[in-house]
């Protein structure tokens, strides 16, 4: 690791030309990616296009039998509606909480330091382990929640069974869960900021929020953009927090579509149902990731 | 920030710094709530949990988790898996992000851009073709099973690819005058370079997999080859009525503390892992 190379002898040797051998540093990676994730994701294709039978276990094609009866279920279409609730209730609480954390978190100080441990915490739990702390803040008479509002009189809550609360009181229990990301994101756009825009600011007598509106917020735009289009993706996945604390219910009123694939996969054996919802979920997905690659190539121009 | 903040505490500083505390408590509190519980005896919770304030507290939950549960074993079985995954997942991704980013083949481009094109594919998108793939291949409730499906994910390869260029090229272009092989010069030269990303990438994968629920749920199926989180979900049916909950504090809580004290030592780069994996 010398620095002594003569940077005239520019290495010349047969070593630097294409060369196929040099394919043999990817090939392992590659044998994995085609085998565990190409390959299945053609094969999921062509079983969406497949009719199981629930008893002999025997597939005939089916065209688009599979796409065609989603639409027409109303379940299918609830668990659609369901999702693009959840994110539009977590999505923009992860964006304003998150924001509002960072920039009061933004400092030097020790206690800062402190807080934003607290926030971020909870991030690392696995579902299971953030799902039982919740149900047991949720529990109807022996919950924390409970015990609380019943100090002042009032009569116990059932969060998880009620239609109306059981998918916002999912939606409180991933904002507790995961809001750490989104504002360790700001806060990493915010340190990016050069300090002279803000000496700049101050010299002009700007107020606190004059500074935020007109240098804070058009500096981390791109940030904000992934913040959001990273959130969509993530939450339109939400399963674990919904299977673990409502099942789905009650009357499906808290099932995603991830639920529904795994339970139409994987309880009813239904293979080709759940394939073909399982590319519904893809091709909305593959929108919002769309939708970033662009809007990251449009900051990039700015 | 020093242009602000420096000047002195106004009420509007002391409001913030108020709401901000207040928003904290909401988040230690749950955690604080099932810690006291799971030092509470079994029968006490059973006809209420308004006394956690006050004594007996017992130690007997956490004697009975390490006595009757599978939660050891469960353990075990996360910890030979995600260490695994994660050895495994630095291997091949710092072998391709040297091949993508040092090296010249035929195709080497496009094939680059294949790669990418994975981080677009969700987990859902394969999950019931590779299922059964491992059936057909006999591979379920096994622990092969449990590790191969995440190291087919492309962010390492990106990752490592994104270092590698990072790094000066006249480092190896030194090493290939002296007629080093470029095994060697990957092995000796650039890998220990690479070390602050293998960090970020082996703390991003190892809590992937320690937290992953929806694929280790539909692989394994056999009780004893559940991860923890897995495994520390079975048994949080029917919550309600449960005559256990002190026992189930304490499971959460055992499960729990592990991640969370690593998570306290290495906690700038577990933010960088997750941080870096979002914005991608």
């Amino acid at each position: 690791m010398s620095d002594a190379a003569a940077p005239t002898r520019r290495f010349r040797g047969a070593d630097n030309l294409p060369n196929w051998r040099n394919g043999l540093f990817i090939l392992p990676f590659l044998i994995v990616y085609l085998g565990l994730l190409v390959y299945p994701l053609l094969w999921g294709m062509w079983i969406s296009f497949q009719q199981y039978d629930m008893f002999d276990k025997s597939a005939t094609f089916a065209g688009l039998t599979n796409f065609t009866n989603l639409a027409d279920d109303p379940i299918f279409r609830g668990v659609v509606r369901n999702t693009f609730v959840f994110v539009a209730l977590t999505v923009p609480t992860f964006v304003v909480i998150g924001f509002a954390l960072a920039l009061a978190l933004n400092r030097p100080t020790r206690s800062a330091a402190i807080l934003r441990a607290v926030f971020f915490g909870a991030s690392v739990l696995s579902v299971t382990i953030v799902t039982i702390i919740w149900k047991m803040m949720y529990l109807p008479g022996r919950g924390l929640i409970s015990l609380f509002i019943g100090l002042f009189g009032l009569a116990p809550i059932s969060f998880l069974t009620s239609a109306n609360l059981a998918l916002p009181a999912v939606a409180a229990t991933t904002v507790w869960w995961i809001i750490g990301l989104p504002m360790m994101l700001f806060l990493a756009a915010l340190q990016q900021i050069p300090p002279e825009l803000y000496e700049a600011a101050a010299l002009d007598n700007a107020g606190r929020w004059r500074t935020l509106w007109s240098i804070t917020l058009p500096s981390i735009m791109r940030t904000f953009i992934v913040v959001v289009i990273y959130e969509i993706v993530a939450q339109f996945q939400l399963f674990g927090q919904a299977l673990l604390l409502t099942q789905g219910g009650p009357n499906n009123t808290s099932r995603p579509i991830v639920l529904f694939i795994y339970e139409t996969g994987f309880r009813d054996w239904n293979l080709g149902y759940a394939a073909a919802a399982s590319e519904v979920l893809f091709f909305l997905m593959a929108i919002a990731a769309m939708l970033q690659y662009l809007a990251s190539r449009r900051s990039e121009t700015h | 920030m020093a242009a602000r903040g420096m000047v002195g505490k106004t009420w509007g500083d002391r409001i913030v710094l108020g709401a901000v505390i207040a928003l904290a408590i909401l988040w230690i509190v749950p955690i604080a709530w099932v810690l006291a519980l799971s030092f509470k005896a079994n029968s006490e919770l059973m006809m209420s949990t308004s006394s956690v304030l006050h004594p007996p507290y017992t130690f007997k939950n956490y004697a009975d988790v390490m006595a009757t549960s599978g939660v050891f074993h469960w353990f075990v079985n996360s910890i030979v898996v995600s260490g695994t995954a994660t050895f495994l997942t630095l291997a091949l991704a710092s072998l391709a992000g040297y091949g993508f980013s040092r090296t010249e083949f035929r195709g080497r481009d496009i094939l680059f851009v294949f790669v990418l094109l994975g981080l677009a594919v969700p987990e859902q998108a394969v999950i019931i073709a590779r299922h059964q793939l491992f059936t057909d291949w006999k591979l379920h409730n096994t622990y092969l099973a449990l590790i191969m499906p995440g190291l087919s994910n492309a962010f390492g390869v990106f990752l490592m690819t994104q270092y590698f260029r990072s790094i000066p090229k006249d480092i190896d272009e030194a090493a290939m005058l002296d007629n080093a092989s470029r095994f060697k010069i990957f092995w000796r030269v650039l890998l220990p370079l690479t070390i602050p990303a293998q960090a970020t990438l082996g703390i991003f994968t190892f809590l992937l997999y320690w937290n992953d629920y929806l694929w280790p749920l539909i692989s394994a199926t056999r009780p004893e080859m559940f991860t923890l989180t897995v495994g520390i979900a079975s048994t949080q049916t029917n919550f309600a009525q449960s005559e256990g909950l002190g026992f189930l504090m304490a499971q959460a809580i055992f499960a729990g503390l592990p991640v969370f004290i690593v998570y306290l030592f290495f906690q700038k780069y577990i933010v960088q892992a997750v941080a870096g994996a979002a914005v991608r």
